[in-house]
């Protein structure tokens, strides 16, 4: 009951209840300038966490690699969805 | 996917980090705003990144199902995502799933046996970066403390400068002394050559007065034999001659 006393905006998103969820997505901050920050936030975390580092591997950029395939090919199922071996799943 | 990953890693990361760090990332990323500049040295870079399984999953992701799912929990996951991905056949399988898998086969043999070797000279060319800044900074720390220890001498230094005008003081006395006693000297040879000329003169007078006496007695006894005592001088000398032979002549 203590952690009720920080405002639910400011907890993090792994600390949320489930069934806060809704009420902590409306409560966001979804100005250009909060959307343009989380994203600057997000990449931030992600370079400190895996690119800034003295001994870094292939991880930070597989990953990058990974999401952008991941993106492209749901960019493009429409066009992949004619290659289908069966036509009923 | 990759955004909803980023999300979920932001706050592990957020937490992860020390509170050193997050204050460290913190003030570098404020003073890339041009804010208040940060006055305490930046941390160093951790050593190495965030750690991932199989290259591309972070192992958060395995942490985070492992209270509820155990340790073959993700795998499960994947296994069950990919036989459903590919039994409804949301990922199709085409000519281009070929090429993926030759390609990435590939790609991993060549990482896994070249990957150390390029670590090592990516490594070694980071090593000599920092020896040689790191050397500057050394130099830079050495000749600060050694002017640091040449201020402290001078310094000391200062505390004892009054034993100089003691020194010097006692060459200027000694000096004077030096130049006393040769005046001394100067005056008892000066001295000492007036009174040795007078003791001259004095013996000079006495002798020549000596001298003109003796030759004056001379002249005057010489003045005195009239010719008659030189006769008779004269004669007396042969009798004592004869006399003399004679007494020769008889012990001979």
């Amino acid at each position: 009951m203590a952690d009720k006393l920080v405002p639910l905006k400011n907890t993090r998103l792994l600390d949320v209840k489930l069934g806060q969820v809704p009420a902590w997505v409306a409560a966001r901050d979804y100005s250009l300038s909060g959307v343009i920050g989380a994203v600057q936030r997000g990449y931030d975390s992600f370079c400190n966490k895996y690119i800034n580092v003295k001994k870094g591997g292939l991880a930070g950029f597989t990953m990058v690699l990974a999401g952008y395939v991941l993106m492209s090919y749901m960019a493009n199922y429409d066009h992949l969805k004619h290659d289908r071996w069966r036509k009923y799943h | 996917m990759l955004s909803r990953l980023a999300l979920r890693a932001a706050p592990g990361v957020l937490r992860n980090l020390s509170p050193s760090l997050s204050a460290g990332a913190l003030c570098a990323a404020r003073s890339f705003h041009g804010g208040q500049p940060c006055l305490a040295p930046l941390p160093p870079l951790p050593e190495r990144g965030g750690a991932v399984r199989h290259g591309f999953i972070p192992e958060e992701f395995f942490q985070f199902l492992y209270p509820k799912t155990g340790v073959t929990g993700p795998y499960m996951l994947g296994t069950g995502l990919t036989l459903y991905l590919v039994s409804k056949e949301i990922y199709v399988f085409n000519n281009e799933t070929v090429s993926a898998v030759v390609f990435l086969s590939l790609v991993i043999y060549a990482v896994k046996r070249f990957g150390p070797d390029v670590a090592a000279f990516a490594e070694k060319i980071n090593e000599e970066k920092l020896a040689k800044v790191s050397t500057i900074k050394n130099d830079s720390i050495k000749a600060l403390e050694t002017a640091i220890q040449q201020e402290k001498k001078e310094q000391e230094r200062v505390a004892v400068r009054s034993y100089i005008f003691d020194a010097k003081r006692n060459n200027v006395a000694m000096l004077l002394e030096i130049n006393y006693r040769e005046r001394m000297l100067m005056v008892y040879n000066e001295v000492k050559k007036r009174l040795d000329y007078q003791v001259a003169m004095q013996h000079l007078k006495r002798r020549k007065e000596q001298d003109h006496m003796i030759g004056w007695v001379e002249r005057n006894v010489v003045q005195s034999i009239t010719p008659q005592q030189h006769k008779e001088s004269i004669a007396k000398c042969i009798l004592d001659l004869k006399a003399l032979s004679k007494a020769a002549q008889a012990t001979v």
